[in-house]
C-alpha cells in the first residue's frame, strides 16, 4: 500500500474550508450545524466522483485555491462558475475529471455565484468531530485543524468507495442556476414580526436590498431598504432599551434579525445560535442554498410566503435532487 | 406570563414563554423542553432552551408543521403545573476581576462605551447604585447564577443571578460591539451575565476573566471530553481570586491537571422564592462541604 493520498495547499484561496452536510444536534450548546452553504452543489459534486452525499469536500468562496495532488484522483467542481484548471488547462464544471499525481488544480476568476464545491473521490479525510468533518472556524472546531486552509497544509484524501462518473457532466437544467440580479428570497413572516409597524411590514417586502460586504458563513447582511419602524413598547425586563432588543432567545437558521431596524441579517450554516435582536421572520429551507451563492452588492428582494408555499418549495427542491438522481444515480 | 408560538420558517417552531425574563419563565421553558424531549416525537431534530423561550427544529417531511405545533401546545399546561424542582450541579468558576487583559481590551474600545472615562466595572457599579467596585464585585460573586441558556457561540453560558428582581444587576451593552474580547471573559449585558467561551466579537461589559476553560474544540481536557462544560440548568458560583491564584490555576490548566469544583444539588424554585438567601447558602455549602 502506497503512502496515503493527499494534496498540498499551494495557495489557499480566500477562505477555503472542509465541509460536509453538517453537524446537527448541538445547536442547544451553541454549536451550529455548519456544512456546505450550498448543499445541492456539494451533493452533486460528491455523486459525480462516486462519494456518498455526505462526504467531505472543499468549499471555496470568491477565489479558488491552488492544490497539488500527490496521487491520482477523480475530482468534480460544482456550484459557483469558477472554472477549474489542471496544470493551467481549463476543465468543465459539474463534470468528473481525472487528476494525475503531481498535477496542480487551480481556478479561473469567479464569473457567477459565490461558492465552488470541490469533491474528490474518497472525500477529504480529516477527523470527524461529533459526527461531521465540517469546519466551524469561529469555534476552531472540525475541518482541517479547525480553520480555513493555509499554504503548505498537507490534506489527506480517503479511499474511494464507489465508482466515479468520470467524464460525465450534469446538464444545465439539472443544476441550480446562479442567483440573478433581483433574486427573490422567500421568507415566512413570524417570530417578532409584530414588533414593527404595518407600514414597515410592507416596506420590508417591497424594498430592494443589496448584499453587504459583511456576508459570510455565519450570516448574510443586507442594506439599502427603508429602516423599520417599531411599535412603541415599555422594554420588558431583561430585553434592553433599544426597540430592536429582546430577551436573548434562540435564532432559527435562516432567521432574519434587524439590529436597530436598519440592516437585515440572515443567519446561515455557521449561525450564532442565539442573542438579543428581534427577528422579522425566516427564509425558507428551500432558499438557503441560494443565499450561499449570493455575491456582495447583489440586489435581492424578500418575498412573503406562507407555510403551504414553503412546503411546496421544499418539494420542488426534492424534485431537483430526484432529477439529479435520475441522471447520475443516488 | 403569556406564551406565544410562531413558525421560524418550515423547519423551526419558536416558543416565547414570556416577553420578560424571570426565573418563573426560565423554569417553564425548561419544563416544556424537558417534556418535549421525553416525548421523543418523531421528526424533532433539535430542542434548544433559552432564557425565557425555546426553539424546536423539525423535519416537515416527517411530521406536519401544524400537527407538531398543536402537539407542543399540549405541553404548556403540564409545564405550568410541574414541580419546579430540578436535580442539577453547582460549578465553581474562579474569576480574576479587574484583570489586566480585559482592562487592556476595554481601553482599546473605549470610544464604543457609554462611559469613556471609566472602566466597565466602575460604570456598572455606579449605575447599579454601588458606591465602590469592591461592593459591586461582592454582589456579583455573592449569590449564585443559573445557566439560563447556552449559545451565541459554542459553549457560551448566559447566566441569571439567583436574587430578587430588585437586586438584579442591569447594564446596557456597549454602544457599538467590540471586534475583540479575550477568551474566558466574564461579561454582562441587559440582566444577563455570560462567559465568552472563545475569543471574538462581543458587546457585553467586561468584569474579569476566568483561568478555567469551558470549551475545548479538540475534546482533550479531562472534563471537556464532550467539548462543552455548561448545560442549561447548571448553577455557577463566581469565586473572586487574586493574581497569584490566577497564575497558579492557569499553570494547572496548562499542565492538564485542572479539575473544576462541581457538586450535585437540587434546586426548588418555591424553596428559593420562600427564602432566597437561605437557599443560596445551602447551594454554596454543597461546594464548600
Amino acid at each position: 500500500m502506497a503512502d496515503a493520498a493527499m494534496f498540498e495547499v499551494v495557495k489557499p484561496g480566500l477562505a477555503t474550508t472542509v465541509q460536509d452536510l453538517g453537524r446537527p444536534g448541538y445547536y442547544h450548546l451553541g454549536l451550529p450545524i455548519s456544512g456546505a452553504m450550498d448543499r445541492f452543489a456539494l451533493i452533486a459534486a460528491n455523486r459525480l466522483v462516486g462519494n456518498p452525499d455526505g462526504a467531505a469536500g472543499l468549499e471555496a468562496v470568491f477565489l479558488g485555491p491552488v492544490l497539488k495532488f500527490s496521487a491520482d484522483a477523480v475530482v468534480a467542481v460544482t456550484g459557483a462558475t469558477m472554472p477549474p484548471k489542471l496544470d493551467g488547462a481549463e476543465q468543465p464544471l459539474w463534470t468528473a475529471f481525472q487528476i494525475f499525481a503531481g498535477q496542480e488544480l487551480s481556478f479561473g476568476y469567479l464569473k457567477a455565484g459565490a461558492r465552488a464545491y470541490i469533491a474528490i473521490a474518497g472525500g477529504v479525510d480529516v477527523p470527524e468531530v461529533h459526527g461531521s468533518r465540517s469546519t466551524y472556524a469561529l469555534g476552531g472546531l472540525g475541518g482541517f485543524e479547525g480553520r480555513a486552509l493555509q499554504s503548505g497544509d498537507q490534506v489527506k484524501i480517503g479511499a474511494p468507495t464507489g465508482p466515479s462518473k468520470l467524464g460525465v457532466t450534469i446538464p444545465e437544467d439539472v443544476r441550480r442556476a446562479a442567483p440573478a440580479s433581483g433574486t427573490l428570497l422567500r421568507a415566512m413572516p413570524g417570530l417578532y414580526w409584530h414588533r414593527i409597524t404595518e407600514e414597515s411590514q410592507g416596506s420590508f417586502f417591497e424594498d430592494t436590498w443589496t448584499v453587504a460586504p459583511e456576508a459570510d458563513r455565519i450570516g448574510y447582511r443586507f442594506k439599502g431598504g427603508r429602516a423599520l419602524d417599531f411599535v412603541p413598547r415599555k422594554p420588558p425586563f431583561g430585553a434592553g432599551s433599544d426597540p430592536s432588543n429582546i430577551v436573548d432567545s434562540c435564532y432559527p437558521y435562516g432567521s432574519i434579525q434587524v439590529p436597530g431596524g436598519t440592516e437585515p441579517i440572515v443567519l446561515h450554516r455557521d449561525a450564532v445560535s442565539g442573542g438579543g435582536y428581534f427577528m422579522v421572520g425566516t427564509v425558507i429551507s428551500a432558499d438557503m442554498d441560494l443565499i450561499g451563492q449570493l455575491q456582495p452588492h447583489q440586489p435581492v428582494r424578500f418575498e412573503s410566503i406562507d407555510m403551504e408555499g414553503a412546503l411546496a418549495a421544499r418539494r420542488e427542491e426534492r424534485a431537483r435532487l430526484d432529477r439529479l438522481g435520475e441522471f447520475i444515480g443516488a | 406570563m403569556k406564551t406565544r408560538y410562531s413558525f421560524g420558517g418550515d423547519e423551526h417552531i419558536f416558543v416565547e414563554v414570556d416577553e420578560e425574563m424571570s426565573l418563573e419563565a426560565f423554569f417553564k421553558s425548561l419544563s416544556m423542553t424537558t417534556a418535549v424531549r421525553n416525548a421523543k416525537i418523531d421528526g424533532i431534530t433539535e430542542i434548544c432552551p433559552a432564557n425565557a423561550s425555546f426553539q424546536v427544529k423539525f423535519d416537515p417531511d416527517v411530521i406536519a408543521p401544524d400537527v407538531l405545533m398543536e402537539r407542543l401546545k399540549t405541553f404548556e399546561v403540564a409545564a405550568e403545573n410541574a414541580e419546579k424542582t430540578i436535580d442539577t450541579r453547582i460549578i465553581e468558576m474562579p474569576v480574576l476581576y479587574n484583570d489586566p487583559w480585559t482592562h487592556e481590551t476595554l481601553m482599546r474600545f473605549r470610544e464604543r462605551h457609554q462611559d469613556p472615562d471609566g472602566t466597565d466595572l466602575e460604570y456598572a457599579a455606579r449605575i447599579n447604585g454601588y458606591d465602590s467596585v469592591e461592593k459591586f464585585i461582592e454582589a456579583h460573586s455573592g449569590a449564585p447564577w443559573f445557566v439560563s441558556m447556552v449559545g451565541f457561540v459554542a459553549g457560551l453560558p448566559f447566566t441569571y443571578q439567583l436574587v430578587e428582581r430588585a437586586r438584579q444587576i442591569e447594564v446596557p451593552k456597549y454602544l457599538r460591539p467590540r471586534t475583540d474580547t479575550p477568551k474566558q471573559t466574564v461579561g454582562y449585558g441587559g440582566c444577563f451575565g455570560c462567559v465568552y467561551s472563545v475569543r471574538g466579537a462581543g458587546g457585553y461589559q467586561m468584569f474579569g476573566i476566568t483561568p478555567m476553560p469551558i470549551f475545548d474544540p479538540k475534546g482533550e481536557r479531562s472534563y471537556l471530553k464532550d467539548l462543552f462544560l455548561f448545560r442549561p440548568g447548571d448553577i455557577i458560583r463566581f469565586k473572586p481570586i487574586d493574581r497569584e491564584t490566577y497564575d497558579a490555576t492557569l499553570a494547572e490548566v496548562e499542565a492538564g491537571r485542572y479539575e473544576p469544583k462541581i457538586a450535585s444539588v437540587q434546586f426548588s424554585l418555591d424553596a428559593f422564592n420562600a427564602d432566597p438567601e437561605g437557599n443560596n447558602a445551602k447551594l454554596l455549602e454543597a461546594l464548600d462541604g
